[in-house]
C-alpha cells in the first residue's frame, strides 16, 4: 500500500452555523486521479482552500509528501510541491502569456530577491515555460497579453503555470469549466498524460470526464464524503445516485 | 497634581472624541456603504465652518449660523457627489484619493480666494459663554459641556436611525451587498447621495461647532480627517459603534496624554526637558495607540471583512 | 525604438539642455527651478516604486522625505554650530559633506521605511492608505513639538553642504550633482523593474493569490518595495533641504505625501520615467500658471481630477500608449 501524496483527515469548517466541511477524510495516491465530485455548494470549494492554504480549518489536518502542511501558508504549501489552478483563472493579467509562465518558472526556482538582470533574457526560466507552453498547447500565444486569451487558453495557461512548479500533486479546481467540447476533449487527452508525472485531485462537475479519467471518485455531498471508491462502485452505489447522479438523470 | 484639571482634561477629551466622531462617522459610512475613501471630508467641515461664521455675522444668530453649517455642507456633498463623487464608485482605491486630493486643492483654494487667508471668527454665543460648575469643584466652560451632549445627542440619534429607521436598514444593507440592494429595488444612486450628504451634514455640522471653539480658516478640516482616519482605522471600517469608541479613545488619549505626560517626566526631569520630551511624544501618543491597536487587530477593534 | 523610450530620452535632453542654456544666458532663477524639478522627480521616482510597480498606495510618503531632510538639516546643524550631536558614549559631530549626508539620509529613511512597512503592511486597501497618512502626520507633530531642530520656524542651513572637488554654491554645479543622482536612481529602478524581483513585485500588484500560488509571499515582496521607495524618497528629501538650505516640518506636512503623488500620477503610474514627466510637468505648471494666479492651486486641482477620470495613464499613457511588455 503505498503512502499516500496528500492526506486530509478530519478537516472540519464551519462558518456560522453552515457546516462547510464536517469531518473530511481523502486522500491522494502517488499515479492517479482521483476526482471529487458533489453538486452544487456541498463545499467543494472551501475543502481545496483548506488543502492549498488560505483557509485554517476548525479541526482535522493536513498531510503533504509526508509533513503536516496544516498551519503553512499558501505560499508554503505551494513551495512544498502543490500545484493548485483556480475554479476562476487567477492569473497576472496585464502580462504576457509568457510572462505568466515565467512567473512560475521564477516561484519555483525560488531567486526572488535579485535587482539586477533582465529577468526575460533568463535562459533557463525561458526554457521552462517555453515547454511548460509546448505541453498545453500554447506556444503561439507566447505574446499575447493574457487579457486578449480566451476563457479556455486562460485555463490551459493556468495548467501551464502549474507545470512550471514541477509539482508533487496538482489540485485542479473545475478545469473544464467554460472549455468547449474541443477544449475539454483536449484537456481530458492531456490530463491522462499528466497523472504519471505528478498525482491530480480534480474538482469537476463534467461528469463524461470524470468517468474517463478518474482512478478514483470521492462523492461530496452538504460537506460530507458520503461514498470513495472506484468508477464502477460509484455509479452503482444508490446513495450517490440519489443524492448527485440521480437528479442529474432527471434533468 | 490637582484632581479638578485631571477630570477638565477628561471631559476635554470627551468633547474632543465627540467632535471626532461626527467627523469619523461620516467616513466610515461613506466607505462602509460606497467603498468611497473621500479625502474630502475635511473640506465639508471647512464649508461648514465658512457658512456658520459668514451666517453669524450677517444675522448674529448662532443657532441660524449652526443650520447654515449643516444646509451648506449637505448641499456641498450633493454636489460634488452627483458631478464628480459618483464617477468614483467603481474605480479604485488611489483614484478615488487622487481625485478627492485633488477636490481638497480646489475647495481650499477656492475658499481663500473667496475669503481671504486670514481666520474668521465665530464667536459663541452669549447664552453659551461662562462657565457651570460642575462636582469637584470643576468649573467646565459651558460651551464645551454643550458640545459633548450635543455630540451624545447625535451620536444617539446616528445609532437610532441606523437600527430603527427603513434608512437604516437600506444603509446597513448596502455595507453587506451594494449588488443584492440593487436588484431589490431600492434605488442605489439616491441611497449613495443621500449617504454622502448626510455624512457632509455631520462633517459641516462640527466644522461650525469647532469653529466656534478655535478659529474657522482654510486648511482646518485636514488635521481633523487625518484624526478621523485614524479613530476609523482603530475603531474599524464600516462600524457606527467602531467609530465612537475609537474617537473616545483618540479623544482621551490625546487631551490626558498631553496633560499626562509632561508631568510624568517632570518627576524623573527638569521642567524644562519634560515639557519638550512630555509635549513631544504626547503629540505621537494617538499614533501609537493606532500602531499598538493595528499589531493585535489589523482591522480595527469591530473591523468586519469588508476592507 | 519604442515611443516609451524616445520619450524617456528626450525629457532627460531637455532636463539637460534648459538649464544649460540658463547657465549660458546667466539666469540662475532657472537653473535653481530645474533643480527643484530634479529632485521633485527623485521622490516620485522613490514613491513609484511602491505604487506604481507595488500598488501600494502610500500617502505618507512625506515621512521620508522629511526625514532626509532633516538627516541633512541635523548633521548640518551639529557642523555649523560646532556642537556634537552626541558625546556620550560615542562622539558623533555633525557633518556638512554631502556624501555622509545622503548615506545617512538613505539608511535612516529605509530604516523607518522598513518599520513602518512591517507594521502597515499588516494591513491593506484602505486601511493602508490611512495608515501611512496618519505614521506621516505622526512625524510631521513631532518635527513641530522638537524644540532643538527650530520647531514649526524649521532650521537654516547657511552654507550649502559641501562635496569634493566641486563648489556646491554654484548653481550649475548643484544641479548636476542632482542630475547624476537622478541617473543613477532612474538606472536601479529601471533594472529592478525588469529584474526577477520587478516580475514578481508586478505580479503580487495584479494578483495576490497567483503570487502566493507559485509560491512566493506578497507581504516580503511589499516590505521590501516600501522600504526602497521609502529611501530613495529619503535622498530626495536630503537633497531638497540642501537646495533651499532650509528644513522645517512642512517637509512632513500631507501636502507634501499629495504632491508627490501628483508627480507620479501626472507622468503615469508604473512607468519608469513618469514621475520625471510628471515633476518637469508640476513645476511648469507651478511657474507657469503660479505667475498668473496666487490660486494656481485650484487649476492644478482641476488639472489632477481630469487626469484622474479622463487621461487616467498621464502624460506618457497619453504619450506613449499602453506600456509594452518585457517580451
Amino acid at each position: 500500500m503505498t503512502e499516500p501524496i496528500l492526506d486530509v483527515r478530519g478537516v472540519t469548517k464551519s462558518f456560522g452555523a453552515l457546516v462547510a466541511s464536517n469531518d473530511i477524510n481523502i486522500d491522494l495516491k502517488p499515479g492517479e486521479i482521483h476526482a471529487l465530485i458533489g453538486p452544487n455548494g456541498a463545499g467543494k470549494s472551501t475543502l481545496i482552500g483548506q488543502i492549498a492554504g488560505g483557509l485554517p480549518p476548525d479541526a482535522g489536518s493536513v498531510h503533504f509528501d509526508g509533513k503536516d502542511v496544516t498551519s503553512l501558508s499558501t505560499a508554503a504549501r505551494a513551495r512544498a510541491g502543490m500545484g493548485r489552478t483556480f475554479q476562476i483563472s487567477s492569473l497576472a493579467m496585464e502580462y504576457t502569456v509568457l510572462q505568466n509562465v515565467v512567473l512560475g518558472a521564477l516561484g519555483h526556482r525560488g531567486d526572488v530577491f535579485r535587482f539586477f538582470r533582465p529577468v526575460m533574457k533568463d535562459k533557463d526560466l525561458l526554457a521552462r515555460a517555453d515547454h511548460a507552453l509546448e505541453q498545453v498547447g500554447l506556444e503561439e500565444f507566447r505574446g499575447f497579453r493574457t487579457s486578449e486569451l480566451s476563457h479556455g487558453q486562460r485555463r490551459q495557461l493556468e495548467v501551464a503555470v502549474a507545470l512550471t512548479l514541477e509539482p508533487k500533486a496538482f489540485l485542479m479546481d473545475e478545469p473544464m469549466a467554460g472549455l468547449g467540447a474541443e477544449g475539454t476533449h483536449r484537456l481530458m487527452g492531456f490530463l491522462g498524460g499528466l497523472k504519471e508525472q505528478a498525482p491530480i485531485l480534480l474538482v469537476e462537475h463534467d461528469m463524461d470526464a470524470v468517468f474517463a479519467l478518474a482512478d478514483r471518485i470521492s462523492v461530496l455531498v452538504y460537506g460530507e464524503i458520503i461514498a470513495t471508491g472506484s468508477v464502477d462502485e460509484i455509479r452503482a452505489n444508490p446513495d450517490v445516485r440519489v443524492a448527485y447522479l440521480g437528479e442529474e438523470e432527471e434533468a | 497634581m490637582s484632581i479638578v484639571l485631571l477630570l477638565e482634561q477628561t471631559l476635554n477629551g470627551l468633547q474632543f472624541g465627540v467632535m471626532l466622531f461626527l467627523m469619523a462617522a461620516g467616513l466610515t459610512l461613506i466607505f462602509g456603504v460606497m467603498g468611497l475613501i473621500n479625502l474630502a471630508h475635511g473640506s465639508l467641515y471647512m464649508i461648514g465652518a465658512f457658512a456658520a461664521a459668514g451666517t453669524a455675522a450677517a444675522t448674529g444668530s448662532f443657532m441660524l449660523a449652526l443650520a447654515a453649517s449643516l444646509a451648506a455642507a449637505a448641499l456641498a456633498g450633493v454636489i460634488v457627489e452627483v458631478l464628480i463623487i459618483r464617477r468614483l464608485y467603481d474605480r479604485d482605491h488611489l483614484d478615488q484619493v487622487l481625485a478627492t486630493f485633488a477636490l481638497i486643492l480646489i475647495f481650499s483654494e477656492g475658499t481663500r480666494w473667496v475669503f481671504g487667508s486670514f481666520p474668521l471668527f465665530l464667536d459663541r454665543p452669549a447664552w453659551l459663554a461662562g462657565t457651570v460648575a460642575l462636582p469637584f469643584g470643576i468649573e467646565y466652560p459651558l460651551y464645551r459641556l454643550a458640545i459633548i451632549i450635543v455630540g451624545l445627542a447625535v451620536a444617539a440619534g446616528l445609532f437610532l436611525m441606523i437600527s430603527k429607521t427603513r434608512i437604516g436598514i437600506q444603509i446597513r444593507a448596502g455595507e453587506n451587498d451594494r449588488e443584492m440592494i440593487g436588484a431589490l429595488g431600492v434605488n442605489i444612486s439616491r441611497l449613495y447621495t443621500l449617504v454622502f450628504a448626510l455624512g457632509a451634514a455631520l462633517a459641516g455640522f462640527s466644522g461650525a461647532l469647532i469653529g466656534a471653539l478655535q478659529s474657522v480658516q482654510v486648511g482646518m478640516g485636514e488635521p481633523v480627517l487625518i484624526l478621523a482616519f485614524v479613530v476609523i482605522v482603530i475603531g474599524g471600517i464600516g462600524s457606527i459603534k467602531g467609530a465612537f469608541v475609537g474617537a473616545i479613545l483618540v479623544g482621551m488619549t490625546d487631551k490626558l496624554g498631553g496633560f499626562l505626560l509632561p508631568k510624568m517626566f517632570g518627576l524623573i526631569m527638569e521642567p524644562a526637558a519634560a515639557t519638550s520630551v512630555g509635549s513631544a511624544l504626547a503629540s505621537m501618543s494617538i499614533y501609537i495607540l493606532m500602531a499598538g491597536v493595528l499589531l493585535f487587530r489589523p482591522r480595527g477593534l469591530f473591523g468586519g471583512a469588508g476592507a | 525604438m519604442k515611443r516609451e523610450t524616445v520619450l524617456n530620452l528626450a525629457l532627460l535632453a531637455l532636463l539637460l539642455g534648459y538649464p544649460l542654456w540658463a547657465w549660458s544666458v546667466d539666469e540662475p532663477f532657472l537653473i535653481t527651478l530645474t533643480t527643484r524639478a530634479v529632485i521633485f522627480a527623485i521622490a516620485g521616482v522613490g514613491l513609484n516604486f511602491a505604487l506604481g510597480f507595488g500598488g501600494l498606495v502610500s500617502f505618507g510618503h512625506a515621512a521620508f522625505f522629511g526625514i532626509g531632510g532633516y538627516a541633512m538639516g541635523v548633521l548640518a546643524f551639529h557642523a555649523q554650530s560646532y556642537s556634537p550631536m552626541m558625546e556620550w558614549p560615542f562622539l558623533i559631530e555633525g557633518t556638512k559633506s554631502m556624501p555622509v549626508i545622503w548615506l545617512v539620509a538613505i539608511v535612516v529613511s529605509g530604516i523607518v521605511a522598513l518599520g513602518l512597512g512591517a507594521l502597515s503592511l499588516r494591513t491593506t486597501g484602505v486601511y493602508f492608505i490611512m495608515i501611512t497618512l496618519a505614521f506621516a502626520q505622526m512625524f510631521y507633530f513631532f518635527a513641530i513639538s522638537w524644540p532643538a531642530y527650530g520647531g514649526e520656524d524649521g532650521l537654516s542651513i547657511y552654507v550649502r553642504n559641501s562635496f569634493p572637488g566641486l563648489n556646491t554654491m554654484d548653481p550649475i554645479q548643484f544641479f548636476a550633482i542632482c542630475y547624476v543622482i537622478l541617473l543613477l536612481v532612474l538606472l536601479f529602478v529601471w533594472a529592478a523593474a525588469r529584474s526577477r524581483f520587478g516580475l514578481m513585485l508586478n505580479a503580487a500588484r495584479q494578483n495576490e493569490d497567483r503570487v502566493q500560488a507559485v509560491g512566493q509571499g506578497p507581504y516580503r515582496l511589499y516590505l521590501v518595495a516600501f522600504t526602497v521607495s521609502g529611501a530613495i524618497t529619503g535622498l530626495a528629501g536630503a537633497l531638497f533641504a540642501d537646495l533651499n538650505r532650509f528644513v522645517s516640518p512642512t517637509m512632513f506636512s500631507w501636502q507634501t505625501s499629495g504632491e508627490i503623488m501628483v508627480f507620479v500620477i501626472l507622468g503615469g503610474v508604473g512607468r519608469v520615467f513618469g514621475p520625471v514627466a510628471g515633476a518637469m510637468l508640476f513645476i511648469l505648471l507651478e511657474h507657469v500658471l503660479g505667475g498668473v494666479s496666487d490660486y494656481w492651486h485650484i487649476y492644478l486641482g482641476a488639472i489632477l481630477l481630469g487626469v484622474v477620470l479622463f487621461a487616467r495613464g498621464g502624460l506618457y499613457g497619453l504619450i506613449a500608449g499602453r506600456e509594452v511588455a518585457h517580451d
